[in-house]
C-alpha cells in the first residue's frame, strides 16, 4: 500500500476513535451536572432561575470538550492536512 | 463535503474573492442595522407603543438584566458590546431556517474574529475601570510565578471561545448534511430544530462568557470571594 492509503486508513480509524473516546467523558459529566441541578431545583425551587442559567453555562463548557474532539475528527476526515502534502510529494516524484 | 462556508466563492472580481461567509455576515449586519433603524426611527413615549418597539424594548431590557445578574454594577456600560455579540450570533444562527443560507458563525474565521473582539475588550474595559497599573498587577496576582499561566489562560480561553462556537454551529450543518444522504426528509428536520436551540444557547453562552471574562477582569481583587454564580463555573471550566 502506498502512503496515501495508509494516511487515509489511519485518519478514518483515528477519527472514529477520537469521537468515541472523547464523547464518553462529557456524556458522564453532563449527566452528572444535570442530575445535580435537578436535585438542587427540587430542594430549592426558588433558586431555579439561577440554577438553570448556571446549568446551561456549565453544560456548554462541558460539551465543548466533546466539540473539540468532533472538530478534530472532522478535520481528520474532510480537511486532512497530510493527504495534500503526500499528493504534492508524489506529484514531485512523478515529475522528476 | 464542504465543512466551511469560506470555500464557497460567490463572486470573484480581479482576484478579490467574495465568499459566502462575508456575504452572509453582511446580510446579518444589514438585517440588524436596517431593522433596528426602521424601528427606532419612530419611537414613541406615549401610551400606545408599536409592537416592534415593544420587541426591541423587551430584548434590550432582558439583555441588561442578564448582564446585571452576572454581576456588573453598571450594565449600561457593557450593554452595547455584549448585546451586539448576542444579537449578531443569535441572528446568524437562527437564520439557518432560511433555505440557501449558511450560518457565517460556522466558519472558524467569524468565530475567531468574535473571540478576538472579546480578547481585546477584556483589557479595554478593565483598564477603563481600574487603571493600567491595577490591571497589569492582576497578572502577577498570587505570585509572579503565575505570570506565564495567567497569560496562557487568557489565550487558551479565547481559543476555546472561538472553537466552541465554530464547532457547535459547524457540527449542526455537517450532521444535517450527512443525515440528508442517510435518512432524508424527516430526520434532518429534527436535527435542524435541535440546531436552532443549540444556536440560540451558543449565542447566550458566548455573550455570558464574554461578560464573565470582562466582569472578572474589571472587578479583580476588590471582592475575591464575591457572589458565586456562573462566574465560578465558567472560570474553572474555561
Amino acid at each position: 500500500m502506498d502512503s496515501a492509503t495508509w494516511i487515509a486508513m489511519i485518519s478514518i480509524f483515528t477519527a472514529g476513535l477520537t469521537i468515541a473516546i472523547g464523547s464518553i467523558g462529557p456524556a458522564l459529566a453532563e449527566g452528572r451536572a444535570a442530575s445535580q441541578a435537578l436535585q438542587a431545583i427540587a430542594q430549592q425551587p426558588d433558586a431555579s432561575n439561577t440554577i438553570t442559567r448556571t446549568l446551561f453555562v456549565s453544560l456548554a463548557m462541558i460539551e465543548s470538550t466533546a466539540i473539540y474532539c468532533f472538530v478534530v475528527s472532522m478535520i481528520l476526515i474532510f480537511a486532512n492536512p497530510f493527504t495534500s502534502s503526500v499528493a504534492e510529494t508524489a506529484a514531485q516524484a512523478a515529475g522528476g | 463535503m464542504e465543512i466551511s462556508p469560506d470555500s464557497w466563492i460567490l463572486y470573484e472580481w480581479k482576484g478579490l474573492r467574495l465568499n459566502a461567509t462575508i456575504v452572509f455576515t453582511w446580510v446579518v449586519m444589514a438585517l440588524l442595522v436596517l431593522g433596528s433603524r426602521a424601528v427606532t426611527a419612530r419611537l414613541s413615549e406615549s401610551e400606545t407603543v408599536s409592537r416592534w418597539q415593544m420587541m426591541l424594548e423587551v430584548i434590550v431590557t432582558s439583555i441588561r438584566d442578564q448582564i446585571a445578574e452576572v454581576g456588573a454594577d453598571d450594565p449600561g456600560r457593557y450593554l452595547p458590546f455584549i448585546g451586539t455579540l448576542f444579537l449578531f450570533i443569535a441572528t446568524a444562527n437562527l437564520l439557518a431556517v432560511v433555505p440557501g443560507y449558511v450560518p457565517p458563525t460556522g466558519s472558524l474565521s467569524t468565530a475567531a474574529a468574535l473571540a478576538l473582539c472579546v480578547l481585546i475588550a477584556v483589557p479595554l474595559f478593565s483598564i477603563g475601570e481600574r487603571g493600567l497599573r491595577d490591571y497589569l498587577s492582576a497578572y502577577v496576582q498570587p505570585t509572579p510565578l503565575m505570570l506565564p499561566f495567567n497569560i496562557v489562560a487568557e489565550i487558551s480561553r479565547t481559543i476555546a471561545l472561538a472553537v466552541r462556537l465554530y464547532g457547535n454551529v459547524m457540527s449542526g450543518t455537517v450532521i444535517v448534511g450527512i443525515l440528508i444522504s442517510v435518512a432524508p426528509f424527516f430526520f434532518p428536520v429534527v436535527m435542524q430544530l435541535l440546531g436552532l436551540l443549540t444556536g440560540l444557547i451558543q449565542a447566550y453562552i458566548f455573550a455570558i462568557l464574554a461578560m464573565v471574562y470582562i466582569g472578572s477582569a474589571s472587578r479583580g481583587r476588590r471582592d475575591p470571594d464575591g457572589p458565586s454564580g456562573p462566574r465560578n463555573a465558567a472560570e474553572t471550566g474555561g
